[in-house]
């Protein structure tokens, strides 16, 4: 019996949620509009814009990558594939070894395994992979899914900037670069 | 004569004309309800988004009017599966158990009539004239409570059928929580009974009629109208007391290995005797077809009109209960039901049938009313006093023995 005070109170709270969803414009106007009263957004004829920080897709930077491997090793999907070859670069100084540098020759992200952890884009040091808020990438095949090297370079221009840290912070704002 | 003629009950002397009216009535209470079935999902689902803050189905048809035809035929083209150790015969029998009770209940629904000028009779073309039901039996009442209770055994038996755990699990829920809230609901039935001394539907819509103040929702004094929504919610298996099927703790409940049509005679079911219900409660309690007094002289079309708004009130409530209230733990059910509904409506069921002998043998209203309190108080402080002996002795025992067999459950 102690119940029935909350209970009503709940009743009333649907209630008026029914009529602030229903009639928009308040009882004097009782024209049933649920399309406006609700918060639903109908998405294919109206977009929201996802908030910047949002796990869209990730992009890559290829200029920055050095095929190191750590984000394919880390990835709990194993969903990254890579593939480089070593290319001999001229010795810094005149005389010197001559340097090894590695060449990325396959970079591909499975979007159909990946889960949108984002831990390749945490674990990598050079700062190749980002978080672009951009959704709309669904495919009608499966293996079109599988994005490559150009398909994940095309999400930069996505990238949104970082944001500021908060004020009184020492560290240097990154730059994404583009 | 031509009256009992067309009650299809009472076989005397009816010609063809008889019987046209009376398939023309079954066709059209069973089109009634099956159409009623496809606005009552429509609309819950319509109205649990609305207050939800959410718009809901709105793709097929206007407004998603026809998303229950196309789910209707989605699930008829879908695989009809059953389980390897299901007991076949009965799995494929418990659909309809738990379906046809709910068409049979409401043939004894009036759905019209003019019963302030006319006692509910309907001319009909050919000189015949009718009630607007299917069936008057003199046991009308009685019918309903068999088929409430009918209904338990399609629930409990697709669950025991289906040979697995967890419909087992909803059976087993189920069997308990619609007989024990039988008992409340039949109480608060005998209430309108011993209000209007009769058990045909028709008699009890007809000992109605004659302003608001003659409904049995005042008549027997409020109580039982509000026991008989919550066990007939409860009957349901709806929201709060849906834990037959309680989708986080048993996937589906009683119907989790049913698939394709099978599935959707359950759904169909369950819709229907929410709408049932709802007309059941409407004539019990709130007067059937009668209006307020002064429109029901405009024709035959108000009756009509009354039950259905009244009836829509209903199913609006059911649907708003659902989005409101959280379901009720196993222990609260039986609480409520046991502790709470049945004696109180055994009370009221005395208090009633003491003022109605009262009324008859002409004793003193005033000395009816206080011996009733007297005995409420004393009976109702015996009550409790005896639940909280036994909740203390659960205590007690909990403490002596915290691993004991009542230390589990307490």
């Amino acid at each position: 019996m102690a119940l029935v005070p909350g209970m009503i109170k709940g009743l009333g709270v649907t209630a008026k949620t029914f009529m602030k969803t229903v009639f928009p414009d308040g009882p004097l106007k009782p024209i049933p509009a649920p399309s406006r009263g609700a918060h639903t957004v109908q998405y294919p004829h109206v977009k929201e814009t996802p908030s910047p920080r949002a796990r869209g897709v990730i992009a890559l930077h290829e200029e920055n990558c050095t095929a190191c491997m750590l984000c394919a090793r880390e990835c709990p999907d194993w969903c990254i594939y890579i593939e480089g070859h070593k290319e001999k670069a001229p010795p810094r100084r005149a005389g010197g070894k001559p340097r090894q540098k590695n060449m990325l020759d396959r970079f591909d992200i499975d979007y159909a395994l990946c889960m949108y952890c984002g831990i390749c884009v945490e674990v990598c040091p050079f700062e190749a992979l980002f978080w672009s808020p951009e959704y709309e990438f669904s495919e009608p095949k499966i293996a079109d899914l599988l994005h490559d090297k150009s398909r994940l370079g095309q999400w930069m221009h996505t990238v949104p900037e970082f944001e500021s840290y908060e004020s009184g912070s020492e560290a240097k704002v990154k730059k994404v670069p583009k | 004569m031509m009256l009992f003629a067309a009650d299809p009950l009472l076989v005397g002397d009816f010609g063809w004309d008889t019987l046209a009216i009376m398939l023309g009535k079954v066709v059209i209470a069973f089109a009634l309800l099956m159409l009623s079935v496809l606005f009552m999902v429509w609309f819950e689902r319509k109205v649990v988004s609305d207050l939800q803050n959410r718009i809901g189905p709105n793709r097929a048809g206007p407004w998603g009017l026809l998303q229950t035809l196309a789910d209707g035929i989605k699930l008829f083209f879908k695989e009809d599966l059953v389980p390897n150790k299901a007991d076949r015969f009965v799995f494929g029998l418990a659909p309809y158990l738990s379906l046809i009770p709910a068409f049979l209940t409401f043939a004894i629904v009036p759905v019209g009539g003019d019963f302030t000028n006319n006692n509910g009779v309907v001319p009909m073309p050919g000189g015949e004239q009718t009630y607007l039901q299917v069936a008057d039996p003199p046991i009308g009442v009685l019918l309903f409570l068999a088929m409430s209770s009918l209904a338990v055994y399609g629930i409990m038996l697709a669950g025991w059928s289906s040979g697995s755990k967890y419909p087992l699990l909803g059976s087993v829920r189920a069997s308990a929580q619609m007989v024990s809230y039988e008992a409340a609901l039949g109480l608060a039935v005998v209430a309108v009974l011993i209000q209007s001394e009769s058990l045909s539907s028709h008699d009890i819509v007809a000992a109605q009629q004659g302003g608001i103040v003659n409904w049995n929702f005042f008549a027997t004094g409020v109580v039982p109208f509000f026991v008989f929504l919550i066990a007939g919610t409860a009957e349901l298996n709806r929201p709060p007391f849906d834990l037959v099927e309680a989708e986080q703790e048993l996937v589906g409940g009683f119907h989790t290995e049913y698939s394709s049509i099978r599935f959707a005679l359950f759904f169909l079911a369950e819709f229907m005797n929410t709408v049932t219900m709802s007309a059941i409660i409407v004539t019990l309690f709130l007067g059937g077809p009668n209006g307020p007094i002064l429109i029901d002289s405009l024709g035959w079309f108000f009756p009509t009109f009354w039950f259905m708004l009244k009836l829509f009130v209903f199913l609006f409530t059911f649907v708003w209960f659902r989005a409101t209230l959280p379901r009720l733990r196993y222990d609260q059910l039986m609480d409520l039901g046991w502790k709470l509904l049945i004696p109180i409506s055994l009370g009221w069921v005395l208090f009633l049938g003491a003022q109605s002998i009262g009324r008859d043998r002409g004793w003193n209203s005033i000395a009816i009313v206080a011996v009733t309190a007297l005995v409420f108080a004393v009976a109702g402080s015996l009550l409790v006093a005896a639940i909280n002996t036994a909740k203390a002795d659960r205590a007690r025992a909990l403490e002596e023995d915290p691993e004991g067999a009542h230390g589990r459950f307490t």
